[in-house]
């Protein structure tokens, strides 16, 4: 199978990157060492091309109901043009088909970024919602995503940009300025000050020159990964997907139970998860020992056994976290993760880990 | 892609192996080994004085991606091992077959040695695996 491309491929295979298949997608993984790339977005500034994560425009005059109906948490939240959600889309199990974030644009509608791995069948799952429906729902292909993060990237990007997103850099956090062409939302999955910026693909290599040049580091998803997991966001994929709800997920807080007649897809099936009683939680280890926890790692508990979901070495700590789902009856701090024929002592904390390059933990 | 250089050995499992001007080797994973990798965040090595035996797991290497195993790539005694390791794993990766060395072996069998590569067959084994 041949790897779909970035309109960036040959900026990031001349900025010396390590490229990877990401679902279907040949992708930077690093560009020489993870950790530097990692330290350079908590003290700096670095740019990740995420151009394969898809942008899905909804129109049309019930594209508030369409989105009511398709998601857990309720856009009608969203009252002034360029905020945005986040949200999980769940099956009628009220498993999580993909999360994403929503922005509203006013007259224009709303948009979607979804993941790239699920971007097919997420739309898919969107057109059938959008049956009979009012609303249409159109990936936009030809924009490119750069998300830039760290400390120093709202001073780098601002002066950038291009004259209608001028007021990007007074944006609060989950606020967008822009539109159709170009938009830059104060978003991001690392837990630092930046943006997530959408822009024409053949706008994205003289924009990543620019910013490469204004001392922006590109960064690989390697260190991503470890950025996110660091500021607590669940990866689409292993920290939940189809299998686990919004409950088990620690994303309870997304679920926008009120108004109540509001009948999402996975409501009902929500709600009985609810009523019978959650059966798992998501938690937040720390190992403190040597050794990291990874993916499947398992943790034992004394309300039964437990697993890593997603599991790293945090740069910043300088010690191995993870995310794990264990049994919701398990309440005690220190547990114990079996590793490698050995077992340790993990400590459990509430995520995030690091926050604006700091960590979180006592 | 790495330099492999001239004056080693090789094993299969990607260590390499120097043998120095008093008989003892020096031990470390290959440049291939830390690409392959990513950055190390933790290097467990042995206990100086333990016995090793040819193909036994005798150190961990650690990286952001995946936990390794090292093998001796002959029986011996662990003569030393690179304490500098513990507090920057990363010696690895800047320099695999310097500073980022693992451990030192005193065989008990020198003919081991010649059942390991010499860098042009270690070489073409890497590019026939990747």
């Amino acid at each position: 199978m041949t790897l779909k491309t970035t309109p960036l491929h040959a900026a990031h295979q001349q900025a010396g990157a390590r490229l990877v298949d990401f679902a279907g997608w040949e992708m930077p993984l690093h560009y020489g060492s993870q950790i530097d790339e990692h330290r350079a977005v908590r003290s700096g500034a670095g740019v990740f091309d995420v151009s394969h994560m898809q942008v899905v425009d909804v129109s049309g005059r019930q594209a508030q109901a369409f989105l009511r109906r398709l998601l857990a948490n309720d856009v009608a939240k969203l009252r002034t043009p360029g905020r945005a959600l986040y949200s999980c889309m769940l099956n009628a199990d009220g498993g999580v088909v993909d999360d994403l974030i929503v922005y509203f644009r006013g007259d224009a509608g709303y948009r979607m970024v979804v993941n790239a791995a699920t971007a097919e069948r997420d739309v898919a799952h969107m057109r059938a919602v959008a049956q009979g429906l009012d609303s249409s729902v159109e990936t936009r292909p030809e924009l490119a995503l750069l998300a830039v993060q760290g400390p120093e990237a709202v001073a780098k990007v601002a002066p950038l940009l291009p004259a209608e997103l001028s007021t990007a850099g007074e944006l609060r956090p989950f606020h967008a300025v822009g539109g159709e062409k170009w938009m830059a939302a104060r978003t991001g999955y690392t837990g630092e000050d930046g943006f997530e910026i959408m822009l024409p693909a053949e706008r994205a290599r003289g924009f990543w020159d620019e910013l490469l040049r204004a001392g922006t580091r590109p960064i690989g998803l390697g260190a991503r990964d470890t950025l996110r997991l660091e500021a607590g966001m669940n990866l689409y994929g292993t920290d939940m997907d189809e299998s686990t709800t919004p409950l088990v997920s620690n994303l309870g807080w997304t679920v926008a139970w009120e108004p109540a007649d509001r009948d999402f897809i996975g409501r009902a099936a929500l709600e009985r998860q609810r009523a019978e009683g959650v059966p798992a939680q998501l938690v937040g280890l720390v190992l403190e020992g040597r050794g990291v926890l990874r993916g499947g790692t398992r943790i034992e508990t004394p309300a039964g056994d437990g697993t890593v979901t997603s599991g790293s070495f945090s740069p910043t700590l300088g010690m191995s976290i993870a995310l794990a789902r264990i049994p919701a009856a398990s309440d005690e701090l220190e547990l114990t993760a079996h590793l490698r024929g050995r077992t340790m002592p993990v400590r459990r904390v509430k995520p995030p880990f690091v926050r604006h390059g700091k960590s979180l933990l006592d | 892609m790495s330099e492999t250089p001239q004056d080693l050995k090789y094993s299969e499992s990607h260590e390499w192996v120097r043998v120095e001007s008093d008989g003892s080797l020096t031990v470390g994973i290959t440049g291939h080994a830390q690409e392959l990798l990513g950055d190390l965040v933790f290097v467990e090595t042995p206990e100086p004085g333990s016995a090793a035996g040819a193909g036994e797991a005798c150190a961990t290497v650690e990286s952001v991606k995946a936990a390794s195993d090292v093998y001796a790539p002959v029986s011996g005694e662990i003569v030393a091992v690179n304490e500098n390791l513990a507090d920057a794993p990363e010696l690895v990766n800047e320099s695999p077959y310097g500073d980022g060395w693992l451990f030192r072996i005193e065989p008990s069998d020198t003919t081991e040695l010649d059942a390991l590569m010499d860098a042009d067959a270690y070489a073409a084994k890497v590019a026939s695996e990747s």
